[in-house]
């Protein structure tokens, strides 16, 4: 068994561009353990995306081509990719970490008896994979003990698609042997809920507000910053989850991805679901009554203290400032 | 319909973190504990679905005597009965493991749905429904908004990324990671409360352990910094004038 092996997302023929980052990931790790990169493009119809992905230095691009995987299914992924890889005999499989791979790659990784190493935030010599715990609190080593492959998937921003380095790899076809009745979910055409009127992605200064506001009735002294500042308020999940804020208004994850001249994060513990929708900002500035909270190990400016106390405050000096 | 939610207690969210002498956990000592807020969201989606179309929720727990606590909850907020699966070894065991745990728990039960939360706050894997739901060798969905049973199985809203969704369509019995937000969580009422006393909380011992683990935590610390940080102290006054300096002469936004 020797080998990696990165496992390329794409929907209706368009890459989800995480798959770059895991395979830059992939060729990285190959690299240390003296190894082959492979990669796989799977669905139906994607002759193309397997000849992009043959222009990266890889030993091999596989296509898992048939017409039950035109749409994504957890049966008919997990079904083709175990057989694919009881061929290539690989000894780590790597994924980008997105909601797909979040449903299907735990079972995969079942079939083998093994654990998938998820959400993972950087890979050192050994090789130790590290991943965060207690929403971004703690970080932990971990390392795969068995003999079978190694099952990885790697957290957006991790590693740098631009890094990938060129080549030429042989593209293989494999046919998987499946069966309609083998798919047991009917999956339906994806969709948006309605017109975004908010778009986030647009605004240079933006403040965002978490769990650390307690209640809705005390969003106003939030609103009022970000009125004096003329920012856009934003939020993080849960102020979203509780009505508090339409969902439209959420970074994270499962929301907008900004990258603002000023990002204010005000009372955002900042779970690392939320901090890959921010990262990309180019001045963070924090307020958060805790210390330890992740969301100071990305921002430039830290405040600890009592949001209710700093944030009216600077709301004031904002304006005098702007009068001034 | 018969829906089992398997839910896990977390340690509170503002909770200390110190790391424990083994060097591979916290310190539990001063923890509180609580249930694992995407739990909450599934045993809320399977309270709704109950009252909608009737059956019966049984709420599954598997950790130390501790964690009934938590399955009262579960049992005040309306769940009929509760089984703890007796196991003081979980930080020894993978999800694998975890998940034959409550696999082989559940599968007498034979339920037509099992719910659980997408994830869990303190080992954020993600993957325990998923891999229960292989090992029951049954259809599963994750990161699902809103449930809705048909004829024959369900129909399920899936959260894709970035402001998408699916629906899906699926048989039962079959398993369902629940994402937050879908509904409103309920509070206990005295009532409840008062009625979980006299519910049903059985004690089942864990299956035991694997001889191995697949993977292993080797050892938990505090992450590096990614950035220098700045830290601007004093009165919020003089905070708040630090911080309009920098919006001023450094981020420029003033």
């Amino acid at each position: 068994m020797s080998g990696v092996l990165v496992v390329m997302e794409q929907r209706g023929g368009a890459w989800n561009r995480m798959s770059f980052e895991a395979l830059a990931a992939g060729q990285q790790l190959a690299a240390k353990l003296g190894v082959e990169c492979s990669a796989v493009v799977i669905g139906s119809g994607i002759d193309s995306l397997a000849s992009e992905v043959a222009s990266k230095k890889l030993a091999k691009a596989y296509t898992v081509q048939h017409n039950l995987l035109g749409h994504y299914t957890a049966d008919g992924y997990v079904s083709a990719l175990e057989q694919l890889i009881k061929q290539t005999n690989s000894a780590y499989v790597l994924f980008p970490h997105t909601y797909q791979v979040r449903d299907f790659a735990p079972a995969l990784a079942t079939r083998f008896k093994q654990v998938l190493i998820s959400d993972v935030i950087a890979i050192h010599d050994g090789p130790v994979f590290v991943r965060q715990l207690l929403q971004g609190k703690l970080n932990a080593d971990y390392r795969h003990s068995a003999s079978g492959p190694c099952f990885v998937s790697v957290q957006a921003g991790t590693f740098r698609a631009d890094a990938l380095e060129v080549g030429t790899a042989t593209i293989e076809a494999f046919t998987p042997q499946l069966e309609a009745s083998q798919l047991r979910n009917k999956p339906g055409e994806p969709f948006r809920e309605s017109a975004q009127t908010v778009d986030l992605s647009a605004a240079p200064v933006i403040v965002s507000v978490g769990r650390g506001i307690g209640e809705q009735d005390n969003l106003s002294i939030v609103e009022e910053l970000a009125s004096a500042l003329g920012a856009e308020l934003a939020a993080s999940r849960p102020i979203c989850d509780n009505g508090w804020l339409p969902m439209e208004r959420q970074v994270g994850s499962s929301g907008q991805t900004v990258s603002p001249k000023l990002y204010l994060a005000v009372g955002i513990s900042g779970a690392i679901q939320h901090l890959v929708g921010m990262k990309g900002s180019k001045a963070v500035i924090a307020i958060n009554k805790d210390e330890n909270a992740p969301i100071f190990e990305v921002a430039d400016y830290g405040v600890v203290g009592d949001l209710f106390e700093v944030v009216p405050a600077l709301t004031k000096a904002v304006r005098a400032a702007k009068g001034a | 319909m018969k829906i089992v939610v398997a839910i896990k207690q977390v340690p509170e969210r503002d909770a200390p973190v110190r790391i424990a002498s083994d060097g591979k956990w916290i310190d539990e000592d001063d923890l509180n504990y609580t249930i694992n807020e995407p739990d909450a969201y599934a045993l809320e989606e399977a309270l709704q679905l109950k009252e909608k179309n009737g059956g019966e929720v049984i709420v599954v727990c598997a950790g130390p005597e501790r964690v009934t606590s938590t399955l009262r909850e579960a049992l005040a907020k309306g769940a009929d009965r509760a089984i703890h699966i007796e196991a003081d070894d979980l930080g020894g065991r993978d999800t694998l493991g975890v998940a034959q745990v409550l696999a082989d728990a559940i599968k007498p039960e034979s339920p037509d749905l099992i719910l659980t939360g997408l994830q869990s706050d303190d080992l954020g894997l993600g993957q325990t429904g998923v891999v229960l739901a292989e090992l029951l060798g049954i259809p599963h969905a994750t990161i699902i908004m809103h449930v809705e049973p048909t004829g024959s199985g369900l129909k399920v809203k899936r959260e894709l990324e970035d402001g998408w969704f699916q629906h899906v369509e699926m048989p039962l019995p079959a398993l369902l990671t629940i994402q937050s937000g879908g509904n409103k969580l309920r509070y206990a009422t005295l009532m409840g409360i008062k009625k979980a006393k006299t519910k049903e909380l059985k004690t089942v011992a864990a299956s035991p352990a694997a001889a191995a683990q697949a993977v292993v935590l080797e050892r938990v610390y505090l992450p590096e910094k990614q950035k220098k940080t700045e830290m601007l102290t004093g009165s919020p006054d003089e905070v708040a004038n630090k911080i309009v300096e920098k919006l001023r002469f450094e981020v420029r936004v003033i």
